[in-house]
C-alpha cells in the first residue's frame, strides 16, 4: 500500500475514534447528569444538529447565509402545522416538515444563487424575514408570536410498528441524540467524499473550480438543498420533541445564532457546530445567572476568540494541531 | 482541420476593444505560441476561448463545434483546459488536494463518479502529474507556502491533471529560474505528443524554441502570423513590439 493510502486509512481511524468517542460520551451523559441538563442538553443537541447544517453552507461550501431560521422555521411549521392541521401524525408531520425545508431549499437557491458575498447575506435575510412576516400573516394557523402546542395523541410517533412516547425525557434525549449523530456521520461521509472537495473548493476559489471544469452552480444548488433539509429536520424536530411551534423560531435571532455556534466552535468542522452550540448554551445559562447583560458575556467571549482563534475552536485546533480533523 | 477556430472573435471592456474581430485557426498537434506586448489582449484572447469570459461578438469553434455560448465546465469536459496567468490556486490546500481536484473533474468525465472515486487510480494520476513538473516531493506542502515559481508549476500540473486535449498556458515561465525554465521546455514537449499547446509567453528564448508558429497580437487584433523564422525577420512585428 502507498505512504498515501496508509495515513488516509489511519485518519480514518481517528476520525472514527473521535467523534464516536463524542457522541458515545453523549450517550453515557444522560445516566448521570440531572433533569435540568437532561432536558437543557437534549434541546442542544437539536440546536447543534441545526448547526451542522448551517455548517455545510457556510463552513464548507463558503457562503455566508443570513437567513437559515428560514429552514429551521419550515422544519418547525411544517411539522407542526401538518400535525395539528391535517392529522398526519407525529412522525408524518416529521417527513412533512423535512420536506417543506428541501422543496424551499431548492426552490429559493435556483434564485439566491445568482448573487455571491453580500449580495447573498443580504438577499437570505430578506428571505428570511419575509417568512417571518408570513408566520405573522397568517396568525389563524400559526397563532403568531403566541404559537401553538401539540398535545394528546401528538406525542406519540408510530414508527414501524413501533411505538415512541415523545413527551418522555430518555426517549426525547436519545431521539435528539440520534438526529445528531445521524447528521455528523452524514457530515462526515460528504466532507470526505468528491463533492465534498469540490465544495471546500468553491469555498477556497470559486473562479478556479469553474475552470477546474465544475458547474459550480449545481455544487451551490446541493450544498444550499442539502444545508436547508437538515436545518429543516432539526426544526421539525424541535417542534415534535418540545411540543411548541412559535414565531420567535423563525426570527432573525435564529439566523444569527447558527452563525454564532459555527463561529465559536469551527468553521468547516465537523464537530465544531457541537461544540460551539454546547458552549453558547452554557455560557448563557452561567452568565445569566450572574448578570442580566449576559449577551455582552458572549460578544466578549466571541470577539476574545475570532482576535486569538479566527477559524473558532476546533478550526484553530485544525490549522496548529491536528490535520486529519474533518 | 483545425482543432479551435475562432471567427470574429470580439470583446469590448467598455469602450475599449480588448480584442477585435479576430480570425484564429490552431490545427490539433502543434505548439502555437501568442506573443505581443502589453495590454494587446492576449489574455482576454484566451479567456474567451475558455469561457471565462463571453464574447461580445464572433463565434468560437473547437472541433467544429460551436462553443461559444457553452458555460466553462462544458468546455473543460470536451477537452480545453486553462492555467491561469494570475496565479489562481487553492492556497490554503495542499498540493496534493490542488492536483486531486483537477484529477477528479478527468474521472468524472470518463466515470459517473460525484459521490465515489477510485482512490489508487486518483492517487496514481496526482503523483504522475507532480511528477512531470517536478513537485514530486511538495505533496503535502499548503500550496501557499511553495515559492512563486513553483506555483506556476503547480498550475500547470492542474492544467496537465485534466487531460485536456487543448493546454492553454498564459506566461507560464513568469518566476521560473534559467534551470527551470529548460526543464519546462522539455516538460511542454513531452506534453505536446499528446495535446496541442496555446502557450502566451513573453521569454522570447522560449517562444523561439518551443513553438512551431507564432501569432502576434496587437491592439487586441492579429498583427501577423508565420514560423519562428518569419516573425524574427518581419519588419512590422518588430516595430510593434521586439522594440525595432
Ligand atoms: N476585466 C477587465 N476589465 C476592463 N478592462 C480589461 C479587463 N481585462 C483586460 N482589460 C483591458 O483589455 C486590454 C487587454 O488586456 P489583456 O488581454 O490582459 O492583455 P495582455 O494579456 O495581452 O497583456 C488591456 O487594455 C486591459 O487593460
Ligand atoms: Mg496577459
Amino acid at each position: 500500500m502507498s505512504v498515501r493510502a496508509t495515513a488516509a486509512r489511519r485518519n480514518l481511524h481517528r476520525i472514527i475514534v473521535s467523534h464516536g468517542g463524542v457522541i458515545a460520551l453523549l450517550f453515557a451523559a444522560q445516566f448521570v447528569i440531572g433533569a435540568y441538563y437532561h432536558l437543557s442538553l437534549t434541546r442542544v443537541m437539536v440546536l447543534a444538529t441545526f448547526a451542522v447544517g448551517y455548517n455545510i453552507l457556510f463552513g464548507y461550501t463558503g457562503l455566508l447565509s443570513l437567513g437559515h431560521a428560514l429552514f429551521f422555521g419550515a422544519g418547525l411549521y411544517g411539522a407542526g402545522i401538518a400535525a395539528t392541521q391535517f392529522g398526519v401524525g407525529a412522525s408524518g408531520a416529521f417527513v412533512v416538515g423535512i420536506a417543506a425545508g428541501l422543496l424551499l431549499a431548492f426552490a429559493l437557491g435556483l434564485i439566491i444563487l445568482r448573487t455571491a458575498g453580500v449580495a447573498f447575506m443580504i438577499v437570505t435575510m430578506m428571505f428570511a424575514q419575509a417568512g417571518y412576516l408570513l408566520v405573522l400573516y397568517f396568525g389563524t394557523y400559526t397563532r403568531g408570536d403566541e404559537g401553538f402546542v401539540l398535545k394528546g395523541a401528538l406525542r406519540e410517533a408510530h414508527l414501524f410498528g413501533f411505538s415512541l412516547n415523545l413527551a418522555d425525557p430518555v426517549t426525547r434525549y436519545n431521539l435528539a441524540l440520534f438526529l445528531l449523530a445521524a447528521c455528523v456521520v452524514g457530515c462526515i461521509a460528504l466532507v470526505r467524499s468528491p463533492v465534498g472537495r469540490v465544495l471546500v473548493a468553491i469555498r477556497e476559489n470559486e473562479e478556479r473550480s469553474r475552470m477546474l471544469g465544475y458547474n459550480t452552480f449545481r455544487y451551490k444548488l446541493f450544498a444550499l438543498t442539502l444545508s436547508g433539509t437538515i436545518c429543516a429536520t432539526a426544526g421539525a424536530a424541535y417542534a415534535l420533541l418540545f411540543a411548541y411551534v412559535g414565531a420567535t423560531f423563525a426570527s432573525i435571532e435564529y439566523s444569527i445564532l447558527p452563525l454564532l455556534w459555527v463561529l465559536l466552535g469551527g468553521i468547516g468542522t465537523v464537530l465544531g457546530p457541537v461544540v460551539g452550540t454546547l458552549l453558547m448554551f452554557y455560557l448563557v445559562d452561567v452568565a445569566s445567572s450572574y448578570t442580566s447583560a449576559y449577551m455582552l458575556v458572549v460578544g466578549i467571549v466571541l470577539l476574545i476568540l475570532i482576535v486569538w482563534a479566527p477559524g473558532g475552536l476546533l478550526g484553530t485546533l485544525r490549522e496548529r494541531k491536528i490535520g486529519w480533523l474533518p | 482541420m483545425s482543432l479551435l477556430a475562432t471567427r470574429g472573435l470580439t470583446r469590448f471592456f467598455g469602450g475599449l476593444r480588448a480584442v477585435g474581430d479576430v480570425d484564429f485557426d490552431l490545427p490539433a498537434g502543434q505548439i502555437r505560441a501568442i506573443i505581443g506586448p502589453n495590454g494587446a489582449g492576449k489574455t482576454t484572447f484566451v479567456s474567451l476561448v475558455c469561457g471565462r469570459i463571453a464574447p461580445s461578438e464572433g463565434r468560437i469553434l473547437f472541433e467544429d463545434r460551436d462553443i461559444t455560448s457553452l458555460p466553462p465546465y462544458r468546455r473543460v469536459a470536451m477537452g480545453i483546459a486553462y492555467t491561469f496567468q494570475i496565479t489562481s490556486i487553492f492556497g490554503n490546500l495542499t498540493v496534493y488536494e490542488n492536483v486531486a481536484l483537477a484529477v477528479q473533474n478527468a474521472l468524472q468525465r470518463d466515470h459517473d463518479a460525484f459521490f465515489r472515486i477510485d482512490a489508487r487510480e486518483m492517487d496514481r494520476r496526482c503523483e504522475e502529474a507532480l511528477d512531470r513538473v517536478g513537485l514530486p516531493d511538495r505533496a503535502d506542502t499548503k500550496a501557499a507556502t511553495l515559492p512563486y515559481g513553483h506555483q506556476r508549476l503547480l498550475e500547470v500540473a492542474m492544467g496537465l491533471a485534466l487531460s485536456p486535449k487543448l493546454l492553454i498556458l498564459d506566461e507560464p515561465t513568469q518566476g521560473l529560474s534559467d534551470h527551470e525554465i529548460e526543464g519546462f521546455c522539455t516538460l511542454i514537449r513531452a506534453i505536446a505528443e499528446q495535446a496541442t499547446i496555446l502557450l502566451i509567453e513573453h521569454n522570447m528564448d522560449v517562444v523561439m524554441e518551443l513553438a512551431e508558429r507564432i501569432t502576434v497580437f496587437n491592439n487586441g487584433t492579429i498583427l501577423s502570423e508565420g514560423s519562428p523564422a518569419e516573425i524574427r525577420a518581419d519588419v512590422q512585428v518588430q516595430k510593434a513590439y521586439l522594440g525595432g
